[in-house]
């Protein structure tokens, strides 16, 4: 055996009878393992995970169950259940690995019920879990596979299958008074209806943008309180969760571009600030640009990936037909993330770059 | 028998040409918004389908080989164009919603596949069973697919109303990409069913 050894081995110049016997040596000591990377672990697992991104939604949640009452409840108790339900059944049906208790699940229908309008009713709730966990997760092959948020899947499903059901946003009142089912459009959609009308912000502009920075204002569930919002951002970022990349440049490249336009045309654009705080953009960008699976996994792709999402929504916002383009901007943006995460790929420490043709 | 049995009905599921060989999905996913569109458009495919069959493997050994395909693409040219003249004369409405889907037969893959693969070398009446079950195949496929989009996206079969007022339809599945979330179901379906006959097979 140690004959042959000594042929194969490329080593050309170690003397025979030292290499033996640092080789039984190391036998008498220890038997050889070998296994795959990682080597290292930590005490961090998919459970922790999740369970932390619970935490991070309460506050939204909470703010959105003061200002809509029992029918934020209901919606986030309805969409939660489903999402539960449906990613059981998904695995079952398709035979993927995965538990229902990791809290994913939870998370995705958190999230999607903070998509969701306080006026959703109940089948629209159960359809969107359903589309979340079977279209946006099971179809992929469960958790860790998808290629798109699965909570912005079902709410862009949604919001084209029914379009009237999705944009009815209750008015924002407080659970110590009765919450009632009056609509109020969002501020979004007040600037959106006035900019494609007479090319104007003024009753934009006179929504206060205190109001909309606390949440008293037409909305999704989830996305009424920047203030909330952000206690959520800041707790994922000091748990190392997520971070600050994706946040800060997606949030900072919409305030940039909407600044120039502003700064252009004060008359036909809005400020920029309205345009952080009067939409969905602190939750697309806090809670839903940040997700692990779907976003790139190196710093330069997270400021790429970050740029891209703020130009789409900016876009779409001054110049698309929809009043808001956060979900369909960061869909966008995962549908590039395999493309972004290949050209950022980093070079190991000492490689030699590949000759072309090579 | 048995052969001419086989021919006949391998196009229906298991050489489905949409659900197995996913070929002709352009008019599918296009005219599959409601149930007549689906009958519609399979029927007059069939036609066209068994005729350029026939006709093709009549004429198969004096095609020179160089040029079959412009010779194929003649002959089915010119059974699109009589399908598209009867359906203008007599089905007015079916003819004004299928629209350019209609001339666009002749591009059809799975017409131009058959007469490639199966008719420019089978005997004619085997080419004519071939036509026959392929055409049914994916005319039944598109009543599938329609059908689930009609009555997911609109509420309704074959124009019947099924729902109360309180049903509200899911616009999406009428639009694109119902058409490709339908189509990606039936087709894991149809996998599914066909991995499970070859298992009991075995």
């Amino acid at each position: 055996m140690p004959e042959e050894k000594k042929q194969v081995s490329t080593k050309p110049a170690a003397a025979p009878e030292k290499t033996q016997e640092t080789e039984e040596k190391a036998i008498a000591l220890k038997p050889l393992r070998f296994s795959a990377a990682p080597h290292l672990r930590d005490a961090d697992n998919v459970p922790k995970i999740m369970w932390d991104v619970v935490i991070a939604t309460l506050p939204a949640v909470l703010a959105g169950v003061y200002f809509f009452g029992f029918y934020a409840v209901k919606v986030l108790l309805i969409t939660t259940i489903s999402a539960l339900f449906f990613d059981w059944a998904g695995m079952k049906l398709l035979g993927n690995r995965g538990s229902l208790f990791d809290g994913s699940a939870v998370v995705t229908g958190v999230l999607l019920a903070m998509n969701l309008p306080s006026s959703a009713p109940w089948w629209l709730c159960v359809v969107g879990g359903a589309i979340a966990m079977i279209l946006g997760k099971q179809c992929y092959g469960g958790l860790g596979n998808n290629l798109f948020n699965p909570a912005l899947v079902s709410r862009v499903a949604l919001l084209i299958a029914w379009p009237s059901a999705m944009t009815t946003f209750y008015k924002a009142g407080n659970i110590f008074s009765q919450v009632t089912a009056v609509s109020e459009p969002t501020p979004m959609g007040v600037m959106k209806v006035e900019m494609m009308s007479n090319g104007t912000v003024i009753a934009a502009k006179g929504i206060s943008i205190w109001d909309m920075f606390v949440g008293n204002i037409g909305g999704s569930l989830g996305e009424v309180s920047g203030l909330a919002l952000v206690i959520g951002g800041v707790y994922l970022l000091l748990r190392k969760r997520i971070t600050w990349h994706i946040p800060v440049i997606y949030v900072g490249t919409v305030f940039l571009m909407t600044g120039i336009f502003y700064l252009i045309n004060p008359d036909k654009y809005i400020n920029p600030v309205f345009h952080v705080v009067g939409g969905g953009l602190l939750l697309g960008a806090i809670f839903m640009a940040t997700d692990m699976v779907t976003t790139p996994v190196t710093k330069s792709g997270m400021i790429i990936f970050g740029i891209g999402c703020g130009v789409i929504a900016v876009i779409i916002r001054l110049f698309g037909s929809y009043p808001e383009g956060v979900s369909f901007s960061i869909l966008f943006m995962n549908a590039l993330t395999p493309l972004i995460d290949k050209v950022t790929i980093p070079k190991p420490f000492g490689a030699i770059k590949e000759v072309a043709n090579g | 028998m048995t052969k001419y049995w086989s021919e006949l009905t391998k196009g229906i599921v298991r050489e489905n040409p949409l659900l197995v060989l996913l070929l002709g999905l352009c008019p599918s996913l296009a005219v599959t918004t409601s149930v007549q569109n689906g009958i519609g458009m399979g029927l007059a495919a069939t036609f066209v389908l068994v005729c350029s069959n026939v006709v093709i493997s009549m004429i198969r050994n004096i095609i020179p080989p160089k040029v079959r395909i412009p010779a194929f693409i003649v002959v089915i040219a010119s059974f699109v164009t009589i399908v598209d003249l009867v359906l203008h004369a007599y089905m007015y409405d079916l003819w004004k919603s299928l629209g350019l889907f209609i001339p666009l037969i002749v591009v059809n893959c799975i017409i131009l596949g058959r007469a490639e693969a199966f008719a420019s070398r089978n005997s004619v009446f085997l080419s004519f069973l071939d036509g026959i079950g392929m055409g049914l195949g994916f005319t039944f496929a598109l009543i599938l697919l329609s059908s689930i989009r009609e009555i997911l996206g609109n509420g309704s079969f074959a124009g019947i109303k099924l729902f109360g007022e309180s049903f509200e339809p899911a616009v999406l599945m009428i639009l694109p990409p119902g058409a490709f979330i339908t189509l990606g179901f039936i087709v894991a379906g149809v996998n599914k069913l066909n991995s499970r006959k070859k298992k009991e097979g075995e």
